[in-house]
């Protein structure tokens, strides 16, 4: 078989199922931007350390560079495109906007997803629980300050 | 890569290993993926995804120990209460890989397999003489965690064999375990080298048991065992855990990498050997110290005889 096999992927994302016809060598976080347009999910490292790419696959969270697109088929995917509703961000979106979680936002979609797996695990987390939680996700604008506190803010407001 | 497949069993994926030779099994890719990118191994031509295979991710207890199945998740086991009350060590160790987010997908068969010398659960497998069971269309062969572990990122595993669980074997009673690393951060961190220790107590108070196993410290996570025979019959306190661990070193051949020079390892050694034996030794004593030790260390004061 030769390298540019492609095959039959299904998935489910943000609520909506998609056929794709992608190689199998293609990463979720590739095949989300360049086959399904959407650039939300941004790459950083592209080698699983830097956490731009966080999705939730089935509410867990996860690198969608180290996944390959042929591997997440059936769970339901959700990209941070799939977290405002009607046009209305969600208390975690709202949170980051109101505390200055984010200066040039790079790293801002892979944190929501982070913090939306975490807070769902830990709705009520201590500051150092929010630090542990958060701690695999970069941020090369180092505000990592205020990423703490929307963190902690979401989670007061999701009471 | 040019094949992809998805087996639903155990049995299906080990079909599907002895049909194609230089096919590479991936479950969670924490490390597949990264070795790729990174130029360390190619992509292989066929990969045989087994994140589907529902009876690789079983727990079974019985009156052996209890047996995971090779998908049960880091972050399972840093939250399992099982695990964090009988095989403390284990729970150390996945509670310290990576990020969150490594743990949710990375996998205790995944772990083992990668054999990484630095690698977090070796050295608490090690030091409860687990076993692994491997999976091919001749049979099911038991091998220990030992035995299975040959070199930087070789197994005695053969190519076509699957890796379906590992078996935590019972402890008696009075016994307490851990798994303490040096590091340089607190996330996404690989370890400087790291040390598992368990103690078993004796109705004299006295040391009955121990065994002791360090990472990143030799071309696979190792037995110390010139430590655990000095430890057995003394006193668990202070000066009995450095005595020991000045031995573990004679175990070792650390290597100089970016992490840290041989030297450095080789110095670092005895001071995690002591923290983990110290932490066993309380535990084994019904001291409460959470998991993951590493981050719960009781304070020791400099100079104290314990």
């Amino acid at each position: 078989m030769a390298m540019s096999s492609k095959q039959i992927v299904e998935l489910n994302v943000n609520g909506i199922p998609h056929q794709l016809l992608v190689e199998p060598r293609k990463t979720l976080a590739d095949v989300l931007r360049d086959d399904l347009g959407l650039t939300g999910t941004k790459l950083g490292c592209e080698h699983g350390v830097c956490g731009a790419c966080t999705v939730l696959v089935d509410g867990r969270a996860i690198r969608a560079c180290l996944m390959f697109a042929v591997q997440a088929q059936g769970p339901e995917i959700t990209t941070v495109e799939g977290l405002a509703s009607d046009g209305e961000l969600d208390h975690i979106q709202k949170a980051f906007a109101e505390n200055h979680g984010l200066q040039c936002g790079y790293c801002t979609p892979g944190m929501l997803m982070t913090a939306h797996a975490f807070l769902a695990e830990n709705p009520e987390p201590t500051r150092e629980q929010i630090c542990e939680g958060m701690n695999g996700n970069l941020c090369r604008c180092t505000g990592y300050q205020n990423i703490i506190k929307s963190t902690a803010a979401a989670a007061k407001a999701a009471k | 890569m040019s094949r992809y497949f998805a087996p639903t069993t155990a049995a299906e994926a080990a079909a599907l290993l002895a049909e194609h030779g230089g096919a590479r099994v991936v479950a969670g890719g924490t490390d597949l993926v990264v070795a790729a990118r990174g130029g360390k191994h190619r992509m292989p031509e066929v990969l045989i995804a087994i994140h589907g295979a529902t009876d690789l991710a079983s727990l079974v207890e019985n009156e052996d120990g209890v047996r995971l199945g090779a998908l049960t998740s880091h972050a399972w086991i840093e939250r399992s209460p099982l695990i964090g009350s009988h095989w403390s060590a284990l729970a150390d160790a996945s509670a310290l890989v990576g990020s969150p987010a490594t743990r949710a997908n990375g996998t205790l068969g995944g772990n083992l397999m990668n054999a990484s010398p630095a690698m977090d659960t070796g050295a608490p497998l090690l030091v409860f003489e687990a076993d692994v069971e491997l999976l091919s269309l001749r049979g099911t062969r038991t091998v220990p965690v030992a035995d299975l572990l040959a070199g930087a990122g070789r197994t005695t595993a053969e190519p076509d064999e699957l890796l379906t669980s590992v078996r935590l074997p019972d402890l008696p009673p009075a016994t307490g375990s851990a798994y303490v690393r040096l590091e340089h951060r607190r996330a996404m961190e690989i370890a400087v080298v790291g040390a598992a220790a368990l103690v078993t107590l004796g109705d004299d108070g006295r040391v009955a048991d121990c065994r002791v196993a360090l990472s990143a410290a030799a071309p696979t996570c190792v037995r110390a065992r010139e430590a655990e025979d000095l430890l057995r019959g003394l006193r668990p306190d202070g000066a009995s855990f450095r005595d020991a661990a000045a031995l573990a070193t004679g175990a070792v051949q650390p290597i100089t990498d970016v992490r840290a020079s041989a030297r450095y390892r080789r110095a670092m050694i005895s001071v995690v050997v002591s923290r983990a034996l110290a932490v066993a030794a309380a535990r084994a004593a019904g001291t409460d110290i959470a998991v993951p030790a590493n981050r719960n260390l009781p304070t020791v004061t400099a100079g104290s005889t314990g």
